[in-house]
Parts: structure tokens; sequence; C-alpha cells
């Protein structure tokens, strides 16, 4: 079963590597990571796919517990959540079969960010599966490239990862996430 | 006030408490060995930074101080690696600080340049890379505070050597408390699991305390014994709690696992609850999982959470500093009576005894439990005993009984040969009053035996009992029982110890029968500085009784009657 870890950290030199090497070191499977800024300076967030037992996945969040540098770790599988993953695709799109890859990216809502005489570059993004099966539709055309970030998670509600918020109070305007 | 980093790394020692600090120069520490002598804190001079390394953890062991550890970068920070993953393993309170390379040329592979905060990442609870001189003296403190709360462990400190040559105009020794948003080692446990716990503690029939190296970390000796006798609970020790319950008490059974006794373990195995005090279930303690106490309840007693349900699933968890858990506990707890379950053990133990060496006569030959017998005998069991890896480790361990905390100091999680000479000459910094009395075998001794020069030129008294057997023991004993005695590697060819005592002007004894053990014992003891012993005991003996690595835990090798027989 894959659990969704979500970390806290200090945004300072190699916490990355702690956090890669304690996972090496555990021989944890690492499924996806992904690090970004959050809103707070001087901390970024994680988003740890494992593959693991449930045994595994309290082994992993206590052993990130451990690092210094980690503020907070959250196991999202107690709670229902939004996971997104995003994935640019690079397909071969001869003109005439470019009209019939538009209407599969309007179906997905994905969206076509490059245009080239014989190819597109198309921005998805959605939870795993739904990425999964636009791969799927598009694989026949033929895909020249593929990038995907991995997953990024969420709590649904109200309910704060620990430490996100220093006053508690977590619906402030000022998160620039996700502008393109 | 005006201070270059090298001065403040010195400052901030001296605000830790820092006397003495065990280390070796080369170049990208210089400017602090140069500081250093503008600072009432002693310098010992090691032979090779591993010493360094054990030497600041045996200071740490028996002082619950911090060991502090110095090195250059390159060659002398990866000489430190050994001695800091023997405290991660243990669980011991040491610093060590590394010159680094000039902080411009970091990444450029220049000379006498290592990744050292990459190379001990996985060894140490916590290190820092300081290339900013304004950071270094919270860096320092952090390192400090880091090493000796929550659960103790070695920290690593490379500093660039620019920033020890950079100069801060307006230094002051930041004193308020530190902040550290990732790091909140006090946790304790919720008065429902408290309770719980009781419940469980009063329903027993035949409990057990597995008593580990967290009551020594913690200080619980006392709230420990006050449990034990309340609860009229046997209490077994792990190899590294060994002190940290009277070993003369009646509620004692002795050292657990692979060469625990045996009543010991079928005591474990017959349990019905199992009190894990400041232990991890290693391996060597557990034998085979599967088997392992199968119809006992487990109340786990642990500072770190990740060592709960790692090897063994438990069916309670009490997270904190275990001498506040046992101080809590105790106001749920009521006196229990188990004098059935006491007896029962005391059965157990049935012939043990009469096999024991020790209650043999004198048939001529020298075993290493005579020696540490008679070695026990003679320093009344008040020796701090600092003992190397292999079998003269599980002698010690077994023959030399200790009542008092803090004085059976060993490598147990890494098991490092090379051990017991720097960490005694550590320990005797520590504790300089102290009988210390370190016992190695003639292979271990010989991989860091270069630190008897250290010993020789600091003048410090350590006597070291080098229990010769002329082989690497504890691997020919592995050869014996499951290699068909294929001895392969491990007969040594050794130097004369007495000699090599001699050569540092230090004195050498040797002993080849049980009758010469106390004279020299009381030779070595009134003689001045270190002095060396050597044992030359009976080559083929082995460590009785044993658990087969990964069998089941009563299942043990006895140990034979063969000596009975030649009487």
């Amino acid at each position: 079963m894959n659990h969704t870890l979500v970390a806290l950290v200090e945004d300072k030199p190699g916490v990355l590597n702690r956090v890669a090497s304690l996972f090496r070191r555990r021989a944890f499977n690492i499924e996806s990571l992904t690090v970004g800024h959050t809103d707070r300076k001087g901390i970024s967030r994680m988003t740890v796919v494992v593959t693991s037992s449930e045994t595994d996945a309290e082994r992993v969040t206590s052993h990130l517990h451990k690092l210094i540098n980690v503020i907070a770790v959250t196991d999202l599988a107690e709670a229902p959540a939004v996971m997104r993953d995003l994935a640019m695709i690079k397909v071969t799109a001869l003109p005439t079969r470019r009209s019939e890859i538009m209407q599969l990216v309007d179906v997905f809502r994905a969206r076509i960010v490059d245009v080239a005489n014989d190819s597109l570059i198309i921005e998805i993004t959605g939870n795993e599966e739904k990425i999964e099966s636009f791969v799927d539709v598009l694989r026949p055309f033929g895909i020249l490239e593929m990038v995907r970030t991995g997953i990024v998670a969420m709590a649904r509600g109200s309910s704060l990862i620990p430490g996100s918020n220093g006053n508690g109070n977590g619906n402030g305007n000022g998160n620039g996430n996700g502008g393109h | 006030m005006e201070r270059t980093g090298a001065q403040i790394i010195w400052e901030c020692l001296v605000h830790e408490g820092v006397q003495t600090v065990f280390g070796y120069p080369g170049g990208a520490i210089m400017p602090a060995y140069d500081a250093l002598l503008d600072y009432p804190i002693h310098h010992v001079l090691v032979r090779h930074e591993q010493g360094a390394a054990h030497m600041a953890d045996g200071y740490a062991r028996v002082s619950g101080r911090v060991g502090v550890a110095i090195a250059t970068s390159g060659p002398g920070a990866t000489n430190l690696v050994t001695g800091i993953a023997t405290a991660m393993m243990d669980s011991s309170p040491i610093v060590c600080i590394t010159g680094q390379v000039n902080s411009k040329l970091i990444g450029y592979d220049a000379f006498q340049e290592v990744d050292i905060t990459g190379i001990t990442l996985p060894i140490t609870k916590h290190n820092y890379l300081v290339t900013d001189v304004r950071e270094l003296t919270h860096v320092l403190r952090e390192a400090f505070y880091i090493a000796r709360s929550g659960r103790r462990g070695p920290v690593l400190v490379d500093i660039a050597k620019d920033v020890q040559q950079a100069l801060l105009r307006d230094w002051e020794y930041d004193d308020r408390p530190i902040q550290m948003t990732g790091y909140r080692p006090d946790k304790s446990p919720l008065t429902a699991d408290l309770q719980r716990a009781a419940g469980m503690i009063h329903e027993a029939k035949r409990p057990v305390i597995l008593a580990g190296q967290g009551v020594l970390l913690s200080g619980a000796m006392e709230e420990l014994r006050e449990f034990a006798e309340k609860t009229q609970t046997p209490v077994a020790m792990t190899l590294l709690g060994i002190g940290c319950f009277p070993a003369s008490h009646p509620l004692n059974l002795g050292m657990m696992g692979m060469h625990g006794e045996a009543w010991v373990n079928n005591a474990i195995q017959q349990s019905d609850l199992l009190l894990a005090m400041g232990m991890r279930f290693d391996d060597r303690v557990t034998g085979k999982l599967e088997t392992y106490a199968t119809q006992a309840r487990k109340i786990h007693f642990e500072i770190d959470p990740s060592e709960v349900n790692k090897n063994v699933r438990v069916d309670s968890a009490l997270i904190g500093n275990l001498r506040d858990t046992l101080g809590k506990l105790s106001a749920h707890i009521e006196a229990c009576d188990h004098a059935d379950w006491n007896d029962q053990i005391t059965d157990m133990k049935g012939d043990s005894a009469v096999r024991d060496i020790l209650n043999l006569p004198d048939n001529g030959h020298l075993y290493a439990a005579h020696v540490l017998n008679d070695l026990h005998r003679h320093t009344h069991g008040e020796a701090v005993v600092v003992s190397d890896v292999g079998q003269n480790q599980m002698w010690a361990a077994q023959y030399y009984k200790h009542d008092q905390p803090y004085t059976y100091i060993t490598t147990g999680g890494l098991g490092t040969m090379g051990f017991a000479l720097p960490a005694a000459i550590g320990a005797k910094f520590a504790r300089p009053e102290a009988n210390v009395w370190a016992i190695v075998g003639d292979g271990g001794f010989q991989m860091t035996q270069s630190e008897l020069s250290t010993a020789a030129q600091e003048g410090i008294k350590v006597n070291i009992a080098i229990i010769n057997n002329g082989y690497l023991g504890m691997v020919r004993q592995w050869q014996e029982f499951f290699f068909d005695k294929r001895y392969s590697a491990t007969p040594l060819r050794n130097p004369d110890f007495v000699k090599l005592a001699e050569a540092h002007s230090l004195t050498g004894i040797r002993v080849t029968k049980r009758s010469e053990v106390e004279t020299a014992v009381n030779q070595a003891e009134t003689a001045e500085g270190t002095v060396i012993v050597e044992f030359c005991v009976e080559k083929e003996d082995s460590v009785y009784p044993m658990v087969p690595n990964g069998a089941d835990l009563q299942n043990m090798i006895q140990r034979p009657v063969r000596a009975q027989e030649e009487r």
C-alpha cells in the first residue's frame, strides 16, 4: 500500500540529502518525492510517497521525526486528502492527427503548452490514475518525452499539517502556489 | 569583544564546562590549536584519531558529560569515523570538531578535503558544516545540546579553516535558551498509558524487567530499584545495562541474551510480562524473534519512538525519559508479591552453579574466568572496567560483578575492537580517582595499542589486562562451533607485551598460573603509571553458555563438564 507522508523541513543545505540518506539507510522504497517552498520563509514542504506496510510507514515517520531539520511529519493516509501530480508530455503530432489529440486534451482537461510542426507539449494536472490513463491514450500517437513532478498532497478540510501555520489560522491568502 | 572563530570554539567549550579534549592537530585545524594555548582546557594528544573518538566516548560514559574529540580535515576526520559510529550505536554523547579546508575551496578536491558531513550523516545524531563565523556560536551550542539531550548521541561540527581565522568584532556569548523548531526531545507518556501499563503490571504473574543502558543514561537507578522491590520483579540486564542494578541484589538475574546465563533467558522465555526499560531488543538479546517471549505481554519504556515496535511488537509504549516515566508510574503502582515466580527462577538456576568454572579446583590451567573473578575479588568490585570486544568482553560481563552504575564500559552495538584502551584512558580523565581496568584480548589490544604512548605521555594510570589466548578468540570459538574447527585467519603471533610496556617505560607483568593472578593484580595497582598485565590463558576456551546466532533464546550451548573431568 502507498503511504503519502508530508514533512515540513527547514530550508537548509543538505536537508534533502538527509532525508534521502535516511530512506536509503533504512531501505525504505520511495515511490515519489517532491520538495518546494511553503508560504513561510525558511520552511520547505516535502511530499513523500512510500510503498510500504502500515508498520513500515510508522517506522518512516518516526525516523523522519528524528532528523533535526524535520519540523513535522504527517501520514495523509489517516485523513482524506487531495493529491496532485503534474506531467508534461511531448507527443508526436503530425498536422493530420493534431485535432484528434486536441480532442483528447479537452476530454482530460489538459492543456497544450507548446506547438511545433510535428509535436506538441501537453500539460496535465491530476491524480496519478488520471495521468496514467491520459498517457495510455496518448501512447499510440508516439510519446517522445515525458516528465512528472511527483505527487503533492494536502489534507482536505480545515485540518492542517502540524507546524504549517504559526497562529493556527490556515486560511490566509498568502499562498502563491500554482500560478502558471 | 573581539574574537576569532578559533577563539570562539574554545570560548563555547569553556561555557559548556569542557575541561579535557582528545585530539590530533593538522593543517585545517591549526588556527584552533593555536588559540587552544590561551584557554584552560587540557588537550590529550592521541596517536590516531579513532583513539580520540573512543576516549571522548569513554569519558562520556563514565561521567555523563559530553566528550569532545578534535581532528583535522581529510584523513583526520575519516579516522574518527569508527569512533563516531561506536558512539552512535551506543547512544553516547560526544561532540567531534573537525577542521575543514577553506570554504572557498570546498568542492574542489583541495588537499586533505573530504566531505565528512556527508560521510558521517548516517552515524551521527546530527552534524554541521560551518562556513560562516557568525553561525559558529549557535552551532556549537546546539551541538552540545543535541548530543546530551533526548536519546544521546554523537554530533560532528566541521569548521572551515577561514571560519577559524575570521574575526568577529562584536562577539558575545549567547546564553539564551536554545530553541530548535525541529528538535523537541522532551516527551512524556500520557497518564492513560501509565494507568494501562500499571494494570498490566498488576495482572502479571511472571514479570521480568529488561534493564538497558537507558537506565544509566537517564540516571534511573534508584527509580528502577524502587520499582523492582515494590513489585518484586526480577531484573535482567542487557550488556550495556550492567551496573544499572546491583549485581548483589536478590532480584538481580544477571545478563540476558547470547551469553547470558540460561536461567535469565529461560525466565524471559517463560515470562508473561516483559518490562523493557531503556533497551532496544537487539538481536543479541532476543535470539530468534519468532520464538522470543511468546507468552509475554510487553511494555516498552523508551525515549526514542523509532525503537518502538522495531524488532518486537509491544503492547504498550511509554515514550519519554525513563527516570521521569518511572517517577510518574510509581504513583499508579501497588506492591506485588511474586514469591512463587522468584522461587521458580531460583530452581531454574539449578545445577548451573556447579558447572561454573570458578567452583573448580585449580588444575594448573589459567582460565579467563579465573582472571576476571580474582580481579573482581581483589578490586572489591569497585573498579571501572572497560572491556573490548569478543570473548574478553563476555567474560568480563559474566564474571566481574558490578554493584555501581557507570562502572562497566563496553562497545555493545557496534562491537568495535580496539575500543577498550582508548575508552579506558578517556574514562580515567573523567574519573581520575577511579581504579580503571581495561580488559582486552590480544587481538583487539593491537588495534589501538599505539594509545599506550598517549597514556605514557599523559602519565595517567590505566591498568590493562590482556587476556592472551593467541587467537582472535570469539571468531575462533565460532569456527570451532559452526565451521568444523577450521581456524581461518584467527591464530595470532603476538609481540612480547611485557617488553612492549617496558619500551614505553611502563610496567609489564606476565601471568601464566592462577596462583599468580592476585599478586599480579596487586603489583599492577601499586605500580606507578599505566601497567600491562598479560594473562596467558587457556588457548581454546570458549564463552558459555551461548545462544547460536538466530536460534531460539532457550536453546543454549551449555558449558561442557570437561573441566570437571580434568579434576
